[in-house]
């Protein structure tokens, strides 16, 4: 498949101290260590970026866009993720970060936080009128959305098929750019400025569809320092676009659930709480809930891997924000509803699954294979020491199983082989000097 | 050759922080066999049915894991008080948690109807003062 040949970050060889920190934080045991560098088994990643921001020597970069690469359109728009508003200083206005965003080299800057309004009103649309199996789950973090494709296939159904706000918005500035200006689709890159390497993922290879609207991303953390110089030569105060409405609350836990009016919803952050309720849903709870706002970064986007603001600031401005900007829709209910009728948020298609390989595909074989994992499996201490370049002795019971790596390469085994082998040694020894002491010995007589 | 994996796992009544954990463990040993995942979803349900009526009404019990290329089997053994009428049991919505059991979303009597449904053979024996035995059996093929 496709999506299999790249994932959002890589790691940098040369640049690699071997010394497993990001072997030891992945989620989804992706990394493994060997000869003293990370090396990444890319269908089990899931772009969580845990691993990008735990690497003290930054030799796992993440995959961005270029500025460069953006010359090859005519007309180039950035559509910010209301991320990029909590960055800064409390008293600088959203608008004013867009008008600095044309500063630093963009034709056009456009708000997504409204699109995220128009979005929340579809979920609540979808909500009231569609059975279909519960709880509905959010496919907004596109962690989330491979960690399912990959571990939860069962749940593909759950997640709710509404576009994400960052689509949504791509596809009406560009629609608007396309009226007013004359030029194609093609003419005009739409680029996303992302908190995490994860937003690549859903660029380039859309859950549902065969193309994105957005072209590109750029990190918040790149064009950071530009646009603090950009901002003080914003003056035309007046001038400067309201942005306002609840989708400025987006990047914060909690943030899709506030609009949505149906009690049994929850909002979830960090990875591993989110794994927890996902298997809680497979083993067939929380029937009760209608809607699951599912991140992978604890405290949502403000903590994504590429940001810069501390994830705490960050997130106390949103509220900040939300409590300024936030009470005034900047969306017409019915409209959007009656846009909604008309499928403008549909996400059609089906998502496909990438579950992760089994021991062989052919059931009797991987039974076998089952089996010697667990009889190597019980020989191991299960201390997860690493030494052997797996994060935990399960995962290198499966490396050796899969014949990536060799039992020796467990140090206990190998102290183990090696105390039973000098123990024969020991014994050969001691009955040879034996043979010779007698026969010497015996000449002596 | 034994052509069946069978791993046999521990649980103990009661303890409510570990709840769910073999079902879990049963889950990613099944992804890794390569089954098909709506069979893994009825697994999944079932034994995690089973598990938490021992972690609310049993001592402990033994939970096996058993898979051959034709079906899986889950069988729980339990030390317990045993289910005094087992027809009753058996019935849709009967429940013997108590209040604070049920505050916490647990028994609310899909319990053992629930594994019945999710598998395609079922098999339940209880001696008082002694233990329950279920006997679950999805078919592979
Ligand atoms: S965190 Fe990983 S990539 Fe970074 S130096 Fe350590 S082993 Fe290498
Ligand atoms: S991005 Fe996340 S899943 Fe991928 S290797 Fe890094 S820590 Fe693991």
């Amino acid at each position: 498949m496709m999506e299999e040949e790249f994932r959002s970050i890589r790691i940098e060889k040369e640049i690699c101290h071997g010394c497993m920190s990001c072997m030891r934080i992945c989620p989804t045991h992706a990394i493994r260590v060997h000869s003293n560098k990370a090396s990444l088994i890319k269908e089990l990643c899931i772009d969580c970026g845990e691993c990008v921001r735990t690497c003290e020597y930054k030799a796992i970069l993440p995959l961005t866009s270029s500025f460069s690469e953006f010359s090859k359109f005519k007309y180039t728009i950035a559509l910010p993720s209301p991320v990029f508003y909590s960055q800064f200083g409390k008293e600088i206005q959203p608008g004013i970060l867009l008008e600095a965003l044309k500063k630093i080299g963009f034709d056009d800057a456009y708000d997504v936080a409204c699109s995220s309004e128009a979005v929340s009103i579809a979920l609540q649309e979808y909500l009231d009128s569609n059975e279909g199996p519960r709880p509905l789950i959010s496919p907004y973090c596109p962690t989330i959305l491979r960690l399912i494709q990959v571990r939860y296939p069962n749940l593909l159904e759950n997640l709710i098929p509404i576009e994400s706000p960052m689509e949504i918005a791509a596809r009406e500035a560009k629609r608007k750019k396309m009226q007013e200006l004359g030029l194609s689709e093609k003419e005009i890159g739409a680029i996303y400025i992302t908190p995490c390497p994860a937003k690549m993922i859903s660029i380039l290879s859309p859950p549902r569809k065969k193309h994105s609207f957005l072209d590109g991303t750029i990190a918040i953390s790149e064009i950071y320092p530009s646009i603090l110089q950009a901002i003080p030569q914003i003056t035309t105060k007046n001038d400067v676009k309201e942005v306002r409405g609840l989708g400025l609350g987006w990047p914060i836990v909690g943030g899709q659930v506030a609009s949505l009016k149906a009690e049994e919803c929850i909002a979830i952050g960090g990875i591993n709480d989110c794994i927890r309720i996902l298997e809680d849903i497979e083993n067939g709870k929380l029937r009760d809930i209608q809607y699951i706002e599912c991140h992978s970064c604890p405290n949502a986007c403000v903590g994504g891997s590429l940001t810069i603001e501390n994830q705490y600031i960050a997130r106390g401005k949103v509220l900040k924000i939300v409590e300024k900007y936030g009470s005034q829709p900047c969306q017409e209910r019915e409209y959007i509803r009656e846009l909604y009728r008309r499928n403008f948020f549909s996400q059609l298609g089906k998502i496909s699954a990438s579950p992760i390989k089994p021991l062989d595909d052919d059931i009797s074989k991987a039974i076998q294979k089952m089996k010697q994992k667990q009889k190597i499996l019980d020989m191991l201490p299960k201390i997860d020491c690493g030494i052997c370049g797996a994060p935990t002795c399960e995962t290198f019971a499966d490396d050796v199983i899969k014949g990536l790596t060799c039992a020796d390469e467990c140090i206990i085994l190998t102290v183990k082989k090696f105390e039973s082998m000098s123990g024969n040694l020991f014994e050969t020894a001691q009955k040879h000097s034996r043979k010779i002491k007698s026969r010497w010995e015996d000449e002596k007589k | 050759m034994d052509k069946t994996f069978t791993r046999t796992f521990t649980v103990v009544g009661n303890n409510f922080t570990d709840a769910g954990k073999v079902s879990t463990e049963i889950k990613m040993i099944l992804k890794q066999l390569g089954i098909n995942s709506t069979i893994i979803r009825r697994v999944a349900i079932a034994s995690y049915e089973s598990e938490m009526n021992v972690v609310m009404y049993a001592n402990k019990a033994d939970i096996s894991l058993v898979v051959s290329p034709s079906e899986i089997q889950i069988v729980v053994e339990d030390v317990g008080p045993g289910i005094p009428d087992i027809e009753l049991a058996m019935k849709e919505g009967f429940s013997t948690a108590t209040t604070e059991m049920r505050e916490m979303g647990f028994g609310a009597g899909m319990g053992l109807p629930n594994i019945k449904r999710n598998a395609d053979i079922f098999n339940i024996e209880s001696i008082m003062g002694k233990g329950t035995k279920l006997n679950i059996t999805v078919s592979l093929n």
